[in-house]
């Protein structure tokens, strides 16, 4: 039976969702790859594989992950004379480096080296986009935890130990200065790492002006550890050359490369970087692993031996940047039914001591300022706050969580403010298909949305299977009768733009071999951390050439094989690499079957049409004439008639663009959409609470990895929650961070976990755009669906002001934020 | 040296006193399956079973951060690791289970996830018992996942016995003997002399008079039992020990005693050395709020470990059960070179950290009275998170209502103070009194005058001020309740 190309039955909703943009990007991959129009013409087909049995595929190291056996960097094993480096910080949030006596320090018990910024032999600056990160401190002290030296020693004890001793015997002085903590002040007083960017669609002034209500707002929100399990480690040992190989805990191992051979001082084909997994990546290694890589990288130079990091626990903490709090504003105008006509918003993002990847989280938050409704005729502002703290960084969501919770503020503000539900408020505000004037299918930054029949149904199954409403009488008449404990419920959605918002990092490559007994080893860009990125890539292979997964294998992600590649990050990993490593596939796949029509079926007049790989099978023609050639067979025979089979594979994503000077342009390839229902009971006496139910539906488009993709959507959620509750930075008024390691800061535990918790992803909606087997990004969207349980928070203590007002609640809303909220509430009630 | 089974094989290891079990398994023997997450005992990724024989020579384990655990504690036991339960490419049922529910992503957590659950298991396979939400929590609450969610971990927990039991369950063998020299020198406490080099002083003396003894001659090496506290010294402040005086298997530290006192109260002595894990069964028999609060007291690797005396030794402001005992009367048996004394525990806690212990005298058990049959108590504690967390505030209610009147009323804080502290003040409002309201507003404004708490990482002094009134608003709400079915906590705070 032959499988024909023909479109799965859609709903009609759906169907009527693939947009021109769509067809044109079709368009203009076809052209692309050889064959012409494998990829147009697959990726709008509803993926053969889609029920079958390796679907859902467990993670490719799963049984390595519980016996033990999957390797971190500090597993590895490495020469006995390594080193183990620890690392001086500074003590002070903001000052001056006054005196370093690194004699003194090399003298120390079982030192071998110590370093600072002197001894580098090349940059000095290693800011992953604009430079402000020196390597080690020059004079000027920017943050408690900044690095000011680092120290070689024969044991992991013995240079922290020499650390601990030199701040003791006063190797190191410091002057100290005043830092700045506040990041509203500083931007007040234009302290930014980065200039102010704008985002403008229509007259947002007059839209005020005429509007019938105007809704004004602002909030405090949080930061976030990414309390990654696996510390940032790296292994470096030297090569015979005047190179390194760099063994790290890494998400963008290009970099790592580029800035470790420029700290050296060497060509970058001297350095090479592998990344065989992370224990834990959220952002927090996409740069924020590179300079425990380059400090190893001097030593292991300086000294011709393996060096070795880790850092403990509260030194990560203390030294790398997290998720950026923010200070948002918003001034809505809003009409009778309490739809935005326009408004402007504005976010401040404290970006700590230097700009790192600040300018494009704060665009990200200004994107994402409208979450999935439509602002009308608005103005977004971003800041880019300068502070003396760690500098900021990414974060699973990457500006896009902060800037949501700004209107999702503002859609609970609204309802308050016109006694409706929030659900319904929220609903009237979604981006809808609208071809007037007033535009409401556009963004601020002018991108329309695609897909916003999806986003309607969606959030309408979602509201049924939850049964919102029922909840909501019975939530009512419960608060009615409790004067302690208040329930609360929210649903609220999400439409996160999937793309770099960089251009040029939308691209990746991959390299595929195959080896004469017919296994196959795909290489590329991306990293592992969990997310089963690799897992997805190999099931992609394994389907263009009609094998099981077993048979392809990743051996782990290395500049020598992939060169040039972005981060794993942005949600792209599989979007990127996977259109790489299929096109890889495709391309060899069209090489064996040119090769088999000479070599199986000579003068038979078999062209590519007629064959297909399939179940470890070329399969030639149809019914009765139907020819199988077992695949070990066909390598072998390709091997004797001298056929390559090695391939590489590259990606670029289409039609996006962005024009940062007028703040307007299509940086999303397309959009991701999910919602979910909270439901929280407060006890408004202590300020405890707990989320007793979560109800969630998730738009991943056609799923590569249900199994994979439920995990993603799970725990970003859970991931999410922890944002917006329990997990708190705390610094103290000197810029020290108090909340240094598990015991102080409190991510999400079993506990945690909703007894109630229906995760579902959206079914029959394939992505609109041609992606990979019309998948959609997974890993940051989720993460967003939390905002309902702040939401629902925010419900249960409206309640003790008859819903006539949403308490302001700053993020974290820890059981201290949410009691002082209450009793704030309960004494405007009696006054 | 060390000797003990590592997954089944005797070892034999000489280690520093200061060591760690994590250091001795990852540094000297190579095993790196025992991951470190934190070095703190807060997330474990470090997790071990730590497995004691009985009496009969049964086998039970209990979990372990393997990052706090002082590494001469192995002796005599034996320790599985997760590259212990897999047999050849047969997986344990609680590494199976992981697999086929999709349980680990990035996989660092993993390891001590799966260590957590074989214990579980070997618990359901001495006695199976349904696996409540409470049951899973107790049992997954001090394991750290960053990426899942928990959800398919709970999973894995509830399925792993569809799985095939172990063919070869090697960890429920008795050990097998030992070098007996060796063995024998762990019990002799005086085979470790002023002349023992510094270095090889771990000490584990077995008998009170020996601990007395060493205490005397190594003043200045600690005291350690479960090490959940001490040796955050060690993996933190990088504080180094020469010497350590393991005080857990000090016989008469380690056991449960009925009990009456001079003053005619019942009760039990509870040695010092006593695990909360131990504690557990009497507390959910008789005082069930305090049983409560020891599901939230750290995790079940901390619980396994930890020991009542350590925690009224460290004289920290926020120790969880103080506060419980200030507001149970209890009172403390300290031993010392001069003989053995009673002292009321609220005359213990002198200052942030300081207590009324003399030179070279050690807790050797705490009085716990049986509970009064009219009595109530109350025991509410409040943190950021439910599980595993260390108190913002910690309030213990004692109080018996007799004839509309409040008698024997015994409030005790935790974090209010730098130590853990009775409010007499508030006391007296209510001694006596009616449950009015105006009697709770006069003690409410009492605690106020009695109270100024810090403000710090777990908490601002005014949110402690007003948490700590607000108790009392629940308390009286939980005194005058009798006639409304109002809930007045959130269940999965109650009791």
């Amino acid at each position: 039976m032959r499988t024909l190309t023909k479109l799965n039955p859609l709903d009609p909703e759906a169907a009527s969702d693939v947009g021109d943009d769509s067809a044109a990007a079709r368009e203009e991959q076809a052209g692309r790859i050889k064959g012409d129009g494998p990829l147009a013409r697959d990726t709008v087909e509803a993926p053969p594989h889609r029920h079958v049995h390796q679907h859902a595929q467990a993670h490719e190291s799963a049984v390595k992950h519980v016996t033990g056996r999957a390797a971190y960097i500090d597993d590895l094993k490495a020469p006995a004379d390594t080193l183990h480096i620890a690392l001086g910080l500074s003590p002070v949030a903001h000052g001056r480096l006054t005196h370093l006596d690194l004699a003194r320090i090399r003298a120390l018990p079982g030192v071998v080296d110590a370093v600072g910024l002197d001894d580098v032999p090349g940059h000095t600056d290693i800011g992953p986009v604009f430079p402000g990160d020196p390597i080690f401190v020059e004079e000027e002290i920017s943050y408690a935890g900044q690095v000011l030296f680092a120290v070689a020693a024969e044991s992991y004890r013995a240079a922290r130990e020499a650390v601990k001793a030199a701040f003791d015997a006063n190797m190191i002085t410091v002057d100290v200065e005043l830092p700045s903590l506040d990041a509203v002040a500083a931007a007040e007083r234009g302290e930014f790492v980065r200039p102010t960017h704008v985002q403008q669609r229509g007259d947002w002034e007059k839209a005020l002006s005429d509007a019938a209500h105007v809704i004004e707002g602002e909030q405090f929100v949080g930061g976030q550890e990414h309390f990654y399990l696996e510390g940032q480690a790296c292994l470096v040992t030297p090569t015979e050359d005047e190179g390194v190989v760099v063994h790290t805990s890494n998400q963008h191992p290009s970099e790592t490369q580029k800035l470790v051979a420029e700290v050296l001082g060497i060509a970058l084909h001297a350095v090479t970087v592998e990344v065989r997994r992370m224990g834990g990546g959220f952002g927090g290694k996409e740069t924020q692993a590179s300079p425990w890589a380059c400090i190893a990288a001097l030593f292991c130079r300086r000294t011709g031996r393996a060096a070795r990091v880790r850092l403990p626990r509260s030194e990560d903490m203390r030294a790398t940047g997290k998720r950026h709090p923010f200070h948002n504003r918003y001034r809505l105008g809003v009409d009778q039914n309490g739809i935005i006509q326009g408004g402007e918003i504005t976010v401040i993002g404290d970006c700590g001591y230097s700009p790192d990847l600040s300018d494009a989280i704060v665009d990200r938050a200004m994107f994402h300022s409208d979450n999935a409704y439509s602002l009308g005729a608005a103005r977004v502002t971003g800041h880019r706050a300068r502070t003396h703290t760690a500098s900021n960084t990414a974060f699973r969501g990457f500006g896009g969580p902060q800037g949501m919770m700004a209107i999702e503020a503002a859609m609970d503000d609204i309802a308050r403010h016109l006694g409706e539900d929030p659900l319904t408020v929220r609903k009237r505000n979604f981006y809808r298909k609208d071809h007037q004037t007033t535009r409401r299918d556009i963004t601020h930054y002018g991108q329309p949305v695609d897909q916003t029949g999806l986003l309607h149904t969606l959030v309408e199954q979602l509201e049924a299977s939850s049964d919102y409403w029922a909840r909501r009488e019975e939530i009512a008449a419960f608060n009615a009768q409790s004067s302690v404990i208040k329930k609360g419920l929210a649903l609220t959605p999400v439409k996160f733009g999937i793309s770099f918002t960089a251009k040029h990092l939308n691209q990746a490559g991959a390299l595929l071999h195959v080896y004469t007994d017919g296994s196959v080893m795909i290489n590329h860009g991306g990293t592992e951390m969990g997310q089963g990125l690799h897992t997805k890539i190999t099931q992609v292979v394994a389907r263009e050439l009609g094998l099981d997964v077993n048979v392809v294998r990743i051996s782990a992600t290395r500049t020598d094989k992939v060169p040039n590649t972005s981060p794993t990050a942005a949600s792209s990993g599989a979007d990127l690499n996977g259109q790489a490593a299929r096109d890889a596939s495709v391309k060899l796949k069209a090489r064996l079957f040119d090769f088999a029509a000479d070599h199986f079926f000579p003068g038979q007049g078999a062209d590519s049409d007629d064959m297909r790989l399939e179940a470890g099978y070329l399969i030639a023609g149809y019914g009765e004439s139907e020819q199988r050639i077992p695949w070990g067979e066909l390598v072998q025979a390709a091997y004797f008639g001298r056929v390559s089979l090695s391939e590489k594979g590259f990606y670029a994503t289409p039609l996006i663009h962005y024009d940062r000077s007028v703040g307007q342009g299509n940086p999303f390839y397309y959009y991701a959409f999910g919602a979910a229902v909270s439901e929280v009971s407060v006890d408004t006496l202590s300020g405890e609470y707990q989320v007793t139910r979560v109800d969630i539906l998730h738009d991943v488009g056609d799923s590569l990895n249900p199994a994979i993709d439920i995990g993603q959507v799970e725990g970003g959620f859970i991931q999410g929650m922890g944002w917006l509750t329990s997990e708190e930075l705390k610094w103290n008024d000197a810029g020290q961070l108090l909340s240094t390691g598990p015991a102080t800061y409190k991510i999400p535990t079993f506990g945690d976990l909703p007894p109630v918790f229906n995760v579902a992803l959206m079914e029959g909606h394939p992505n609109s755009m041609a992606s990979i087997y019309r998948s959609k990004a997974v890993g940051e969207p989720p993460f967003m669906l939390a905002i309902s349980v702040w939401s629902a928070l925010r419900d249960a203590l409206a309640s003790l002001a008859g819903y006539r007002e949403a308490p302001r609640l700053d993020t974290p809303a820890t059981p201290e934020r949410v009691l002082l909220a209450a009793e704030a509430l309960r004494a405007q009630e009696t006054t | 040296m060390i000797n003990f089974h590592l997954n089944g094989q005797p070892r034999s290891v000489a280690a520093a006193p200061d060591t760690s079990v994590l250091e001795l398994l990852r540094d000297t023997l190579g095993q790196t399956g025992t991951k470190e997450g934190c070095a703190s005992g807060d997330c474990g990724a470090c997790t071990v079973a730590i497995g004691e024989p009985d009496a009969a020579g049964q086998m039970h384990y209990h979990s372990a951060n393997a990052c706090i655990m002082p590494a001469h504690q192995l002796q005599g036991r034996q320790l599985v690791t997760v590259e212990g339960l897999a047999d050849g490419d047969t997986l344990h049922p609680a590494q199976a289970a992981m697999v086929t529910c999709h349980g680990s992503q990035c996989g660092f957590c993993t390891p001590g996830i799966v260590m957590s659950l074989f214990t579980l298991h070997e618990a359901q396979t001495a006695t199976p018992a349904p696996l409540t939400p409470e049951r899973l929590e107790a049992a997954l609450g001090g394991n750290l996942c960053r990426c899942t969610g928990y959800r398919p971990i709970r999973d894995a927990a509830l399925t792993m016995s569809e799985h095939p039991a172990p063919r070869q369950a090697w960890w429920r063998q008795a050990l097998a003997p030992m070098n007996t020299a060796q063995t024998d020198a762990v019990k002799t406490d005086a085979v470790k002399t002023d002349s023992t080099p510094p270095g090889e002083r771990f000490l584990q003396p077995t008998t009170l008079a020996a601990l007395l003894a060493e205490r005397v001659r190594f003043p200045d090496a600690p005291l350690v039992a479960g090490g959940t506290d001490l040796w955050l010294n060690v993996t933190q402040n990088l504080t180094r020990y020469d010497g350590v005086i393991d005080v857990s298997r000090v016989d008469e530290l380690s056991r449960i005693e009925t009990a009456t006192l001079d003053d005619g109260r019942e009760g039990w002595w509870i040695g010092a050395a006593v695990t909360y894990s131990r504690l557990a069964p009497l507390l959910d028999e008789h005082y069930p709020a305090f049983a409560h609060l020891l599901h939230r007291l750290g995790s079940a690797q901390i619980r396994n470990r930890g020991t009542l005396g350590g925690n009224i030794a460290n004289a920290s402001p926020i120790g969880d059960t103080p506060p419980v005992l200030l507001a149970l009367n209890a009172r403390l048996l300290l031993a010392g070179p001069e003989g053995e004394r009673e002292l009321a525990l609220d005359a213990f806690f002198l200052d942030y950290k300081k207590t009324a212990l003399r030179e070279n005298e050690v807790i050797r058990a705490i009085f716990l009275p049986h509970p009064e049959p009219t009595g109530n108590l109350n025991v509410w504690k409040l943190s950021k998170r439910r599980e595993d967390d260390i108190s913002a505030l910690l309030g213990a209610f004692h109080w018996r209502l007799e004839e509309g009147v409040l008698r024997e009323v015994r409030l005790a804080f935790g974090g209010m103070a730098a130590i853990s502290k009775r409010a007499y003040i508030a006391e007296a409002a209510l001694e006596g009194q009616a449950p009015t309201e105006a009697a709770f507003t006069a003690a409410r404004a009492a605690l106020l005058d009695e109270f100024s708490p810090m403000s710090d990482v777990r908490g601002s002094a005014d949110y402690r001020q007003l948490a700590a009134a607000n108790l009392l608003e629940r308390l009286r709400r939980v005194v005058t309740a009798t006639d409304t079915a109002e809930e007045v906590m959130l269940n999965a705070y109650a009791h």
